[in-house]
C-alpha cells in the first residue's frame, strides 16, 4: 500500500499565492485595519483587493463564471492565515462569500448552484453568508433554536441567527434550523419578506460589520432547502478556518511583539534580555507553532477526503485557548502602550477573542 | 504537498513497537517499579537483540530534491510506542543509551565499529553543573597516549548497567565551551568507580548513577571528535555547537516518550470513563460538554499539538534542515504537556488514578523526569527565545 509521505512542503502554486497574500496583508491590510476597525466599517477597496485572488471562484463551475478547480479546503485554509495576518475583520467579511460558495458546491444540487452562484462570480465583494449562530451562551448547532416548519410547498423559518458578517451587503444566506427531525440548510434572499438584518456591534470583529438576522414567518421554497447538507462538515470547516485566522492574527501579535521588546529598554538593558519577557516570547512561539499544525492536519484531512472531524474540533479548542493567551500577553509584553489604540495590540486582542465564539463562520 | 499523517511504511514501525509494547513492557511495569534496582531485566535481552539486528536507517537525506521520511521519524514512532509501554523500560533496553547517539553522530568508523553496538550511557551533569552544561568541571590530561580523567558525574542514565560511558570534560577550563570534549572510557576501565545508584520518584527500572573517576586512563584515540580547541572565538563557539547539535537529534526523541506516556495517561483514562457512561465522542461543543469531556478534550488538544511538532522537528532532521528551534520546541511542548496530562489523568480517574490500580499515578510519577533531562522546560524556552528573539547567549543569559 502506498500512502503519501508526511510532508510540510508547499507546492510551487501554495508557494506563489502564499507571497502575493502576504504581500497584500503587510502592505496593505495591516496598514489600514486600524481606521476601518476605528470606524466600524468595513474598507470595500480592501474587499475587493481580496476577492481578487479570485477564491471563491475557483471552485465554482466554469459554465457558472468559475474556475472549476476541485474544491481545496486546504489552500483556502493557508490563504486565510496569511490574509489574517495582515487583518482578521477583513479576512472574515471578505471571505463570506467564499465561505457561502464552498456550503453551495459541498451542499446543494445543480440547479441550486446555478440560481445562486452565479450572481458571486465577480473578482469584486458580493455578499452572502452562512448563517448558524445564535445569541445563547448555550447555543448549540446540533441544536438550532431556529426552525423550519414544513408546509405543503415549502418551509417557513422562525429564529435569530448572530454574528453574521457582512450581513447587510449579502444577497443572500445560508440559514441553519431544525426541522422536526434534522438540522437543515436553506438558501434565503436577503430580501426575502419577514427576514430583517440589524447590526450588533462587537467587542472586536468591528469591520466586519457583524450583524443578527431575525426570521420571522420567512417562507422558503422546498427547492431552496441544500439536499447534501452536513453539518459536522460545515463545522469542521469552519473551525479550521477559524483556526487559521487564529495562527495568522497570533503570527502578527509576535511578530510585531519581538522588535518592540529588543528596543523597549527597563533597568538600563532590553527588556527582551530578561527571562521573564523573553519566555513569553519563546512560549507565543511554541504554542503557534502548534496551533498551526493541528490546523494544517485537519485542513489537509479534509483535502484528502479523510475523516477530520475530531482533528478539526481538538484544533479548534486549542486555538481559542492559545490564540487569546497570546493575544492577551501580546498587550502585556507592550505595557501600558498596549492598551492604548496607537498600536494594534488591543485590536487583536479584541478579534482574537472571537475564535472562541464563532461558529460556521468561514468554511474553508 | 502538505500531508501530516504517518505513511504506512512508518505505521509497520509504529505497529511492531506498539506490540512489544504491549506485550512485553506493559505487563511487566509494575513489576521493575516495585523492584527498582536490579541488573537489566531478562524480559529485555531479547528485544536488544532485535534491536540490534534492525537495519539502521540513513539520517539526511544525502542528496536528490525528494522529500524524506527516514530513520529520525521511525524513531519518534518507535520511542512514543514503546513509551506508551513503559519509559523506564525502554530506557534500559540496552544499547539504546544517549551514548550510543553520541558514537554514531560523531565517532569515528573505529569508534562506531567497537562501540556503536555496545550499551554506551551519556555522563555530562555534575554536582555543580547540570543544565548549564558549560561549567563542567571533570577534566580530561593527555599524557604520553593516554587521557587521563578526573571529576564526579551524576545523573547518568544506565551509569550501572552500561559497556561503556561517553564523559564529558573539559581540558583546560580556562577556556570555557571550547575545550568541552567527550571520551568514551569502558565501564570496568580502572580508575572509574559506581558510587551510587539513586532512588527515584519515578522512572524507578532505569539505573541513575553516580559515577567517580580518579584518574582514569584511556587511550589518546578514545577522544570523541577532534582534541583541538579553536584558536578563534568563531571557532570555538562552532565546536562546542557541533557538541550541542546532538541535542537537535535527540530532543525530539525524548519528546517522544513524553507522547507515549501522555497517550498512554489519555486511554486508560478514557477506558475508565466509557466503563462509568462518559463518552467524550466530540459532539457537543467544548462549553456544553461536561467538565470532565472538556478536560479530556484539553488534553488531547495539547497530545496532538505536541505529537505533531515533534513530528516536524524529526521530519526536518530526516531533511537536512536546521532544526535546533524546533527541536526545542517539541522537548518544551511536549516536556510539559506529558507532565500535565498525566497529573490531570491521575485527578480525573479519582482513586482510580491515584491508587495502585492503575497504571495512571505510576505514570504521573514517570513523566516529571521527561520535563527535565535533555535539557529542562526552562533551557529549551531560552532556546527558543533566543532563537526567535536573534539574541546571544550573553544578552539573553
Amino acid at each position: 500500500m502506498s500512502t503519501p509521505l508526511f510532508d510540510l512542503t508547499l507546492t510551487e502554486e501554495q508557494r506563489i499565492t502564499r507571497e502575493s497574500m502576504r504581500r497584500l496583508a503587510r502592505d496593505t491590510l495591516s496598514n489600514q485595519a486600524r481606521a476601518a476597525d476605528d470606524a466600524a466599517a468595513a474598507d470595500a477597496g480592501l474587499l475587493d483587493a481580496i476577492s481578487g485572488f479570485g477564491l471563491a471562484l475557483m471552485p465554482m463551475p466554469e459554465a457558472l463564471g468559475g474556475v472549476g478547480m476541485p474544491r481545496s479546503p486546504l489552500s483556502n485554509a493557508l490563504a486565510v492565515e496569511d490574509l489574517a495576518q495582515g487583518d482578521m475583520s477583513h479576512t472574515l467579511a471578505a471571505l463570506q462569500p467564499l465561505s457561502a460558495v464552498n456550503a453551495l458546491m459541498d451542499f446543494a444540487d445543480e440547479q441550486q448552484q446555478e440560481r445562486w452562484l452565479t450572481a458571486l462570480a465577480s473578482e469584486t465583494f458580493v455578499g452572502a453568508a452562512v448563517a448558524l449562530n445564535e445569541p445563547r451562551a448555550t447555543f448549540e448547532p446540533t441544536m438550532p433554536a431556529t426552525t423550519a416548519r414544513k408546509e405543503s410547498d415549502g418551509y417557513t423559518l422562525n429564529g435569530v441567527k448572530s454574528l453574521v458578517p457582512m450581513a447587510g451587503q449579502c444577497q443572500w444566506f445560508v440559514v441553519i434550523a431544525a426541522t422536526e427531525s434534522e438540522v437543515a440548510a436553506f438558501v434565503v434572499p436577503a430580501d426575502a419578506p419577514g427576514l430583517t438584518i440589524a447590526a450588533e456591534a462587537c467587542m472586536g470583529l468591528r469591520s466586519a460589520n457583524t450583524a443578527t438576522l431575525t426570521l420571522e414567518n420567512v417562507r422558503v421554497p422546498a427547492h431552496d432547502r441544500l439536499p447534501h447538507f452536513d453539518l459536522d462538515r460545515l463545522l469542521g470547516l469552519s473551525r479550521i478556518g477559524q483556526c487559521a485566522m487564529a495562527v495568522g492574527c497570533c503570527q502578527a501579535v509576535m511578530e510585531y511583539a519581538i522588535p518592540y521588546v529588543k528596543e523597549r529598554k527597563a533597568f538600563g538593558e532590553p527588556i527582551a534580555w530578561r527571562q521573564s519577557v523573553a519566555f513569553m516570547v519563546a512560549n507565543m512561539g511554541i504554542e503557534i507553532e502548534g496551533m498551526r499544525l493541528m490546523m494544517l492536519r485537519a485542513a489537509s484531512r479534509a483535502e484528502q477526503g479523510l475523516d477530520f472531524h475530531r482533528e478539526a474540533y481538538l484544533a479548534q479548542l486549542q486555538c481559542m485557548e492559545k490564540a487569546m493567551e497570546i493575544g492577551t500577553n501580546g498587550i502585556q509584553l507592550f505595557g501600558g502602550a498596549g492598551f492604548v489604540r496607537d498600536y494594534p495590540l488591543e485590536m487583536w486582542y479584541r478579534n482574537l477573542r472571537s475564535i472562541a465564539v464563532l461558529h460556521g463562520s468561514l468554511m474553508v | 504537498m502538505i500531508n501530516l499523517e504517518i505513511p504506512a511504511k512508518l505505521q509497520q514501525v509504529q505497529q511492531m513497537a506498539q506490540q512489544l509494547a504491549a506485550g512485553v513492557f506493559r505487563p511487566i511495569a509494575r513489576k521493575y517499579d516495585a523492584i527498582e534496582h536490579c541488573d537489566t531485566p531478562e524480559e529485555l535481552k531479547p528485544v536488544a537483540q532485535m534491536m540490534a539486528a534492525m537495519p539502521r536507517g540513513s539520517g539526511g537525506k544525502g542528496g536528490g530534491d525528494e522529500i524524506k521520511n527516514g530513520s529520525n521519524m521511525t524513531g519518534i514512532l518507535a520511542v512514543e510506542a514503546m513509551c506508551w509501554g513503559d519509559v523506564g523500560l525502554m530506557l534500559s533496553i540496552p544499547g539504546s543509551g544517549l551514548g550510543n547517539a553520541a558514537v554514531m553522530a560523531v565517532g569515528t568508523p573505529e569508534q562506531k565499529e567497537k562501540y556503536g553496538k555496545l550499551y554506551c550511557a551519556m555522563a555530562i551533569t555534575e554536582p555543580g553543573a547540570g543544565s548549564d552544561s558549560a561549567a563542567v568541571s571533570t577534566t580530561a590530561e593527555l599524557d604520553g597516549d593516554e587521557w587521563v580523567l578526573n571529576g564526579e558525574k551524576i545523573y547518568c542514565t544506565a551509569g550501572q548497567r552500561c559497556d561503556a560511558v561517553v564523559v564529558w570534560a573539559t581540558l583546560d577550563k580556562s577556556l570555557g565551551k571550547a575545550a568541552i570534549k567527550s571520551f568514551i572510557v569502558p565501564r570496568d576501565n580502572p580508575g572509574l568507580q559506581l558510587v551510587r545508584v539513586e532512588d527515584k520518584m519515578g522512572l524507578r527500572v532505569s539505573d541513575t548513577a553516580a559515577l567517580s573517576f580518579n584518574n582514569c586512563r584511556i587511550p589518546k584515540d578514545h577522544i570523541l571528535g577532534s582534541a583541538e580547541i579553536g584558536d578563534t572565538e568563531e571557532a570555538r563557539k562552532k565546536a562546542f555547537g557541533g557538541v550541542m547539535q546532538t541535542f537537535d537529534n535527540t530532543r525530539p526523541q525524548v519528546a517522544a516518550m513524553a507522547l507515549g506516556v501522555a497517550r498512554a495517561a489519555l486511554e486508560i483514562t478514557r477506558e475508565i470513563f466509557e466503563k462509568e457512561g462518559v463518552g467524550a465522542d466530540f459532539s457537543k461543543q467544548p462549553y456544553n460538554s461536561t467538565a470532565r469531556e472538556l478536560e479530556l478534550y484539553r488534553l488531547e488538544a495539547d497530545l496532538e499539538a505536541a505529537r505533531l511538532m515533534t513530528l516536524k522537528a524529526a521530519w526536518m532532521a530526516d531533511n537536512d534542515q536546521p532544526n535546533s528551534k524546533e527541536a526545542s520546541m517539541c522537548k518544551a511542548k511536549a516536556g510539559r504537556m506529558g507532565n500535565d496530562v498525566t497529573l490531570k489523568c491521575v485527578a480525573l480517574c479519582g482513586e482510580l488514578g491515584y491508587s495502585e490500580r492503575t497504571l495512571l499515578e505510576k505514570l504521573a510519577r514517570d513523566s516529571k523526569i521527561i520535563d527535565i533531562f535533555e535539557g529542562t522546560q526552562q533551557i529549551q524556552q531560552l532556546i527558543v527565545a533566543r532563537h526567535l528573539l536573534g539574541l546571544s547567549s550573553k544578552e539573553l543569559k
